[in-house]
């Protein structure tokens, strides 16, 4: 039994690996293959000895092959290079912007659980009425609303009409509160529908009908059991909304201003620094393998089922 | 025979009895969902290509610097010379939507169109011959997920700076790859069809089996996801835009006047706002579409 376990979370942590290992080979591939960095970083008036110097300086005059090595071995190391831009260590940028960056992640996934999750059993729970269609609803809309344009109409409601809230930068509580209502919209959709998706399929169950039959109350019946085994699905859509996640706090911290990643990683691709950017491309791409592989193994312990 | 019959009955006896005509109007009502969302899409597909040919609406990019940021004509100051107001150099707002929907349309079709082909013929390939490839394929789809569309995008732009080019390159990379692992897991269930099996027996080639067969049962599914993908490719075109990692100027797209707006947002909401609008509807309607194609398809998939 426990052997078994040990097995999956061997073969598992293998599959992590190996996807980790084409993430960073993807990378590497779109920084080095699609077009020479020196020259578009010193422009097309630079001179040949400055182009060649800066090569040698940043290795790039080595083979592909050796570079790609070197890359990996850096990387695998923790050494993320220097920043192009601050002359500073790209691990050091990064871990001074983490922080804020996680704090708003953590503030949006935090309430896309907390609205989506009930959203979703009241619909299930409900189906097809009124609240089934109005949830139904808010999910959709939270797919297909560009995240940053509702930033942007939110800083204009609650900052400079009614001037509730402050419009951007990080601070105390209060400037967390639009950012992560941005930024958690669109995890919240998706969860809202899994939840939903989830629901239905559990309350169809015989236990379910059983329980009903020994007279418990639906809310107990959907607190006690089926909240618990539609939980897994949803489990699993919330740590791939890390992906979404990035994705969408790189807009969302741009609209206000938030120090963090997403706004380091831009201010690396205005200034051509991709050194910068490539770095924290693996970073994101860690996180969100690490985080798939804790929920893989989770998701066993919690469901037997599955060994 | 006797075997498809037995099951049939099975069929009947577990599935709950629904009347013919409820069933019927169900289905058409599914169809009618379906035309009723593609109706609007084609309006505004039809206003962008044909209103600026009319000449009706004032050149875009034509400047008026003593009528700038004025407002739609529902606020004082606003009239119906500019009937959606003017932005910070005094171009007609109505006038760039309606010609930033031309490129922004565009993005959304051959974005689909870059990402679903290879998606799958990938999928079906991986599907169909399992094995090495498929394991191969499938840690390639992991990792590609494993990289979010804005990582992939800023390792390009980084690198070759911002273009309509580099643009269609990050949606086919980013696109291909949750094409393909549907694609994939449907391909590997109809290949254990009866169907299948018995044209591989009577010796039909696998290209023949997988295109003349197996892909035109997947038509539906493929429908679907393009919908969805025209709906992503939108919305990532905007979101680069308004990175300023898109569309450049003097090119215009729904995205490219949003981010435009924002550093006028406080005089000047309107711009923002209707660009917004503009893709947040166009975005709903083609989710909904999606969510309609995929109940026509398939009811028992139906979610939400």
């Amino acid at each position: 039994m426990s052997s078994s376990l040990a097995s999956f979370g061997a073969r598992k942590i293998g599959a992590a690996l190996v996807t980790l290992l084409l993430a960073l080979t993807a990378a590497f591939a779109l920084g080095h293959l699609s077009g020479d960095p020196v020259y578009n970083i010193l422009g097309p008036l630079a001179q040949r000895e400055q182009i060649d110097a800066m090569r040698a300086d940043l290795g790039l005059d080595k083979p592909i092959a050796e570079q790609y090595v070197t890359y990996l071995g850096d990387t695998v190391r923790g050494e993320l290079g220097d920043s192009l831009q601050y002359f500073r260590s790209n691990s050091e940028l990064i871990s001074s912007r983490l922080p804020q960056s996680l704090q708003l992640l953590v503030a949006a996934i935090v309430l896309a659980i907390l609205i989506g999750v009930p959203l979703g059993t009241l619909a299930a729970v409900k189906e097809g009425t009124w609240w089934d269609r109005a949830a139904s609803t808010v999910a959709l809309l939270g797919q297909s609303v560009p995240v940053f344009w509702l930033g942007l109409m939110l800083i204009l409601i609650f900052a400079v009409q009614l001037r509730l809230l402050p419009s951007g930068q990080s601070g105390g509580l209060d400037h967390l509160i639009l950012p992560a209502i941005t930024l958690s919209l669109l995890p919240l959709a998706h969860i809202a529908r899994l939840t939903r998706a989830s629901m239905a399929e559990v309350l169809a169950e015989p236990y379910i009908d059983a329980a009903r039959a020994r007279g418990l109350s639906t809310r107990r019946i959907v607190g006690l059991h089926a909240l618990r085994n539609a939980a897994l699905p949803v489990l699993t859509v919330t740590a791939l909304q890390t992906g979404v996640l990035l994705s969408g706090a790189v807009a969302v911290e741009y609209v206000y201003s938030w120090p963090g990643l997403g706004t380091l990683a831009l201010e690396a691709v205005q200034f051509r620094d991709y050194t910068l950017a490539q770095a924290v491309v693996i970073v994101g791409a860690v996180a969100f393998v690490v985080l798939n592989l804790l929920v893989d193994l989770l998701y066993v312990v919690v469901d037997p089922r599955l060994r | 025979m006797s075997a498809t019959e037995s099951t049939a009955t099975e069929l009947a006896a577990v599935t709950p009895a629904i009347a013919p005509s409820a069933a019927t109007a169900r289905r058409i009502r599914r169809s009618r969902a379906v035309l009723w969302l593609s109706l609007p899409l084609a309006f505004v597909a039809l206003v962008v290509i044909v209103v600026p040919l009319l000449g009706v609406l004032p050149d875009p990019h034509r400047q008026h610097l003593d009528q700038t940021l004025l407002p739609p004509f529902f606020l004082d100051g606003g009239s119906m010379s500019h009937p959606l107001g003017t932005d910070k150099l005094g171009r007609d707002l109505l006038s760039r939507l309606v010609t930033g929907g031309r490129l922004t349309l565009l993005i959304g079709l051959v974005g689909t169109v870059v990402a679903i082909v290879p998606g799958t013929l990938i999928g079906l390939l991986a599907g169909y011959k399992r094995g090495w490839v498929d394991t191969v394929v499938s840690r390639f789809i992991e990792a590609q997920l494993a990289l979010p569309f804005v990582l992939i995008a800023l390792a390009i732009i980084a690198n070759r700076g911002s273009s309509l080019g580099v643009l269609i390159v990050v949606l086919a990379l980013t696109g291909w790859a949750p094409c393909a692992r549907v694609v994939r897991a449907e391909t590997m269930a109809l290949r254990e069809r009866q169907f299948v099996l018995g044209l591989r027996a009577a010796g039909a080639s696998s290209a023949r089996i997988v295109l003349r067969h197996v892909l035109p049962n997947l038509t539906g599914v493929i429908v679907v996801l393009a919908t969805l993908q025209v709906g992503t490719a939108i919305l990532v075109e905007s979101a680069l835009s308004f990175l300023n990692l898109g569309i450049q100027p003097p090119d215009i797209s729904w995205g490219q006047i949003l981010a435009s707006g924002r550093e006028v947002l406080t005089q000047a909401w309107w711009i923002s706002t209707f660009a917004g609008l503009a893709i947040t509807v166009v975005v709903l309607l083609v989710n909904l579409l999606g969510d309609a194609l995929l109940s026509h398809y398939d009811p028992k998939k139906r979610k939400f």
